[in-house]
């Protein structure tokens, strides 16, 4: 990138545009971050109208692969069902390093409205989320909102950390 | 054999290996913004001017993924697999004509990078190495998945391999050689000397076994997300997956470029306006891939084993059957 002006306040006045490994490996990760499919009820079609022509979620560089090995971020569209936990939280194994976790819907988040003895009251007594989404079912527009936010959120980590074990409920 | 010559291979090499990397790196933006118009959305806009950075973006995230071999898996084919579709398909690209000869400082450069007189030959062959990887993937993954993409690759690639051959044998008892340049001095006489209009037949016969041989859209099927995940891919994590990438948009560059050299007439007499045609004809047979991926559905393996096998190549030997009746008289 051609600098016609010298800022000596900024990089020590050197005309080269200086980075971090950091600041490198976050930029990418946050705009390179591949959805797994994973609609579990009404949520999903919202997630999947966000992909879909009017809200292209590919501007942002999202797309979605049904291969957990190759996604990023896991999406929890829908109700989790006490008999499906076991399998969202194999698929989360699945995925591989970094992975983020955004929780989508009220169902999602807290069970919503289904205090039942056959759902499980959210998804993070599951696995670690990282962004709650509120909404039942949340427009296309909040979940692009959310998935914007946690670029943010990615951009602010460092790019090499140390994995704490997340306690769950 | 002299230095010289010598490296002006290696350099031939090393510049074929960069700038086709690169130009599938760029394939997947082309096919992402192609895909995009054609549903009427924007495709990669927000990384860098038009989302041309997100090649960038989506290279830096494979490399820093996390390389998972799964338990049960063959270790060692597990992880050569994707080296062999990577490696295949530059390894075709060696007989391959890229531009008409041109002088620089004094010295005649070709931009081959080894003329040989079996050219079609290998191309084919080395081609067809190509589908060990998802075959080799597919069965060391440990996934039900996979190995019933392994198994679709082997019956598609049986299928496909003989239309692709036969489909060949009429321009070539027509020109007489197997290399590509030979094929190129043919057609040197304008549009009205194309192999196309002589050998139409081959060529859409061609045309349809090279969507085969890459796996784009209408014979999809060994990597068909909807019905077995992702395929020979689906335990591939990162940059191993990512070769597989690589490999599949390179072969699809070379293919266009055979094509072109092939039926279209090449780069033609050999001048700077000749080189330009050939890239813009190249241009226009990968857009025609990804503009069949926008248009087509899939079909079945059992289909395309039928169109293959009932369709296709009766048609292809009865060409060749006229060919070599108008030959001979």
């Amino acid at each position: 990138m051609a600098q016609h002006q010298v800022n000596y306040m900024q990089d020590g006045g050197l005309p080269v545009a200086l980075t971090s490994i950091d600041k490198l490996a976050n930029w990418g990760r946050s705009n390179s971050l591949w959805a797994l499919t994973y609609g579990l009820a009404c949520c999903g079609i919202e997630m999947m109208a966000s992909g879909a022509s009017r809200y292209d979620f590919d501007r942002f560089g999202t797309i979605f692969r049904s291969s957990p090995r190759q996604a990023d971020i896991m999406i929890v569209a829908g109700t989790l069902t006490k008999k499906h936990a076991e399998f969202i939280r194999r698929l989360y194994d699945q995925m591989t390093e970094p992975k983020w976790v955004i929780s989508m819907g009220s169902c999602a988040n807290t069970g919503g409205m289904f205090n039942t003895y056959a759902t499980v009251q959210g998804v993070d007594r599951v696995i670690p989320v990282d962004l709650y989404l509120p909404g039942c079912a949340p427009r296309p527009e909040t979940l692009q909102y959310a998935v914007m936010l946690l670029q943010k959120k990615i951009r602010s980590e460092k790019a090499i950390k140390s994995q704490k074990p997340k306690r769950l409920m | 054999m002299d230095t010289a010559y010598f490296i002006e291979t290696i350099i031939k090499i090393v510049v074929l290996l960069l700038v086709f990397s690169a130009l599938a790196g760029f394939g997947t933006y082309f096919e992402r913004k192609v895909l995009a118009f054609m549903q009427r959305r924007l495709g990669p806009m927000h990384v860098g001017p038009y989302g041309l950075l997100q090649i960038a973006a989506d290279g830096i995230k494979l490399f820093t993924k996390e390389d998972i071999v799964p338990q049960n898996v063959v270790g060692p084919i597990f992880k050569i697999a994707p080296v062999i579709t990577a490696a295949t398909a530059f390894m075709a690209a060696a007989a391959i004509p890229f531009m008409p000869s041109f002088t620089i400082f004094g010295y005649e450069v070709h931009p081959i990078i080894s003329d040989i007189n079996v050219g079609i030959l290998y191309i084919l062959g080395v081609m067809a190495i190509g589908l060990y990887g998802p075959l080799l993937g597919g069965m060391a993954s440990a996934n039900k998945w996979s190995l019933i993409s392994a198994a679709r690759a082997a019956s598609v690639f049986i299928s496909y391999e003989v239309v692709s051959g036969l489909s060949l044998l009429a321009p070539i008892m027509m020109v007489g050689s197997l290399s590509l340049i030979d094929f190129n001095n043919y057609q040197t006489g304008g549009v009205g000397s194309w192999m196309i209009w002589s050998q139409p037949v081959a060529f859409i016969l061609f045309l349809i076994a090279a969507f085969a041989e890459t796996g784009r859209t209408p014979f999809h099927l060994i990597a068909n997300d909807h019905e077995i995940i992702d395929g020979f891919g689906t335990e591939y994590s990162g940059m191993r997956w990512g070769l597989f990438f690589i490999g599949e948009y390179a072969n699809m560059f070379f293919i266009s470029f055979v094509i072109a050299l092939i039926f279209l007439g090449g780069f033609g007499d050999g001048s700077v306006g000749g080189a330009l045609a050939l890239l813009g004809k190249v241009s226009f047979i990968f857009f025609f891939f990804l503009w069949t991926r926008a248009a087509w559905p899939d079909v079945r393996p059992d289909q395309l084993m039928w169109l293959c096998w009932k369709v296709l190549m009766p048609i292809a030997v009865i060409n060749i059957v006229i060919t070599g009746i108008v030959i001979m008289f």
